[in-house]
């Protein structure tokens, strides 16, 4: 099946009950398949008037005690920007999904990129943390949609999943286990008196029960800054607790959220780092350095955001340098250069979108540059 | 093993169909791995459209193909973009009457539109050609060809798919005799 095919699959494994949408290439299919499949397992599924309307609809459900999703394309992952933003200071579980294609503006609607990078990381406003995964094949959607919602009902935040229009169309083998090997996750929900119930009053890691509407608790709630009754409240204080509680629910928890995968990195004096459809150009150019002689390794980020920098930082003192490879101009690239922080040369191998980078690309700037 | 196909054609001709097909019977029925990826325009019928379909014993990374192993080409157009594309020792196999292929290099040819026309539905044409090249190429068996393209079409129309999946492989085994005994010097048969 198809990596959106996949993802629609992964969603419903996870036990996604709902999915606003608006149809745009190359994410339809995932709205296409799992609209076919939700009502079977008494999900529903919405075709709003618009990508603004498609967020807030999966705000909305996701209150209502579902786990709910969407998946749009860059011109679409646009107009959600304010909806995200309002899902993460709400502290509202669900997963969106950015099947990236070439841009800005409508671009390239038939022909992949990563360059949206930058923009799930900040596109909302206001200084947030977010979760973002990258997938690489179908078979990995699978599973990774089933983390996004693990990850945003255990942290009670919007996940993004950010694959691309390669990974979206193509046609792989997967594998589903079977219902009892899949392990989903659901937010904690509230206990104890009613009426004393704070929305916002976070547990031990960070992160405070939520009850559905319809569950008989009071709730207020607000994209306003607010205390942990919910209520708004306009101080300097209000906004540095609240803000604290964001930046901390994911930054505490960075070795729990940061994923990532490592290939011949033990003695590597060249290290790649990728993620998304490029990171299969990065391991066939990988073992064909490796078949040249040349000590390459390769680090996988499975998980984008928040990034691995420790990890970087670590390589930056013993590796010779690092390359990049991404379908953008150099994104995640610089992330890489902040982390190795001048201790060690960092290159990238872009590209502007469009197609997919080759090995040899790659090869041709391990051996020009090192 | 590792064996690059790409398919070309023109949109509404069912090639990125007839790469499922290979892919799917390649991965779920013969057990290996497989990826296919597509290029098509904005538009549904007419632009230029391929598939590339890599089968592989082991993992699969980069899933495009630079130069395949097996090149088929439903149109002229896709003919021309990718000719040179194809392998020195690779397999040309090509849609007898739409392509008209230039310079001394071998190809085996099918009319699948024609064929496909006398079974009553032109739109059969790529399963012909799914059978054709299976016939010739050996790159998926026939019982995973089979029972892939029984599964893969619109229910209803799957004994006129597996009709024609069967007119392609039979052109096939047509063509390969052919080609058999005129290498054993008997000229006159189908060649």
């Amino acid at each position: 099946m198809t990596g959106d095919e996949a993802c629609a699959e992964g969603a419903l494994a996870a036990g996604c009950l709902f999915f606003g949408g608006y149809p745009i290439t190359p994410a339809t299919e995932i709205a296409e398949h799992i609209s076919a499949r939700l009502p079977a397992v008494g999900g529903t599924f919405i075709q709003m008037e618009d990508e603004i309307a498609a967020m807030a609809s999966v705000l909305g459900a996701a209150w209502a005690g579902k786990k709910s999703m969407t998946a749009t394309s860059g011109p679409g992952f646009s107009l959600m920007m304010e909806n995200i933003g309002l899902g993460i200071c709400t502290e509202t579980p669900c997963v969106l999904v950015n099947v990236q294609r070439g841009g800005p503006s409508t671009g390239l609607p038939t022909m992949g990129a990563q360059a949206d990078m930058m923009q799930a990381r900040w596109g909302s406003h206001g200084d947030y943390e977010i979760i973002a995964l990258a997938p690489s094949s179908a078979q990995e959607i699978f599973y990774q949609t089933i983390t996004a919602f693990n990850l945003s009902e255990r942290y009670r935040t919007p996940v993004l999943i950010m694959t691309d229009e390669i990974i979206g169309h193509m046609s792989e083998k997967v594998i589903i286990p079977p219902a009892d090997q899949i392990r989903t996750e659901w937010r904690p929900k509230p206990r104890g008196r009613k009426d004393r119930f704070l929305l916002y009053k976070p547990g031990p890691n960070g992160v405070a029960p939520m009850p559905a509407a319809g569950d008989g608790y009071k709730i207020h709630v607000t994209g306003l800054t607010h205390d942990e009754k919910g209520y708004p409240a306009m101080s300097v204080e209000a906004q540095q607790q609240m803000m604290e509680r964001l930046k901390r629910k994911i930054l505490d928890n960075r070795d729990d959220i940061i994923m990532v995968e490592e290939h011949q990195i033990e003695d590597a004096e060249i290290v790649i780092v990728s993620y998304g459809i490029s990171s299969r150009t990065s391991m066939a150019a990988m073992q064909q350095a490796r078949a040249m002689g040349i000590k390459a390794g390769f680090l996988r980020l499975i998980t984008v955001w928040p990034f691995a920098e420790e990890k970087i930082q670590a390589l930056a003192q013993r590796v010779k340098g690092f390359i990049t490879v991404e379908i953008n101009l150099g994104q995640i690239h610089l992330e890489v250069m902040r982390a190795a922080a001048g201790i060690t040369p960092c290159h990238l191998v872009g590209h502007h979108g469009g197609t997919i980078i080759s090995p040899d690309q790659v090869l041709a700037k391990i051996k020009e540059a090192f | 093993m590792y064996k690059q196909i790409v398919i070309t054609g023109f949109g509404g001709q069912g090639v990125v169909l007839a790469g499922k097909i290979v892919g799917q019977a390649a991965a779920i029925v013969d057990k290996l791995e497989s990826t296919l990826v597509q290029s098509y325009g904005p538009e549904s019928r007419g632009g230029a459209c391929s598939a590339q379909v890599t089968i592989a014993d082991g993992p699969i990374y980069f899933p495009y193909i630079k130069n395949p192993d097996i090149l088929v080409c439903m149109s002229q157009s896709g003919y021309d973009k990718q000719h040179h594309t194809l392998k020195d020792d690779g397999t040309l196999v090509i849609e007898q009457d739409l392509v008209k292929p230039v310079g001394d290099r071998d190809y085996y040819a099918v009319p699948c539109t024609r064929y496909a026309e006398e079974i009553g539905h032109k739109m059969m044409a790529n399963i012909i050609m799914v059978g054709f090249m299976a016939g010739i190429t050996g790159a998926i068996s026939l019982d995973a060809a089979r029972s892939t393209v029984e599964k893969s079409v619109p229910k209803g129309t799957e004994e006129k798919n597996l009709k024609a999946f069967e007119r392609g492989w039979e052109h096939a085994q047509a063509t390969l005799k052919g080609r058999r005994h005129k290498a054993a010097g008997k000229p006159g048969v189908v060649a």
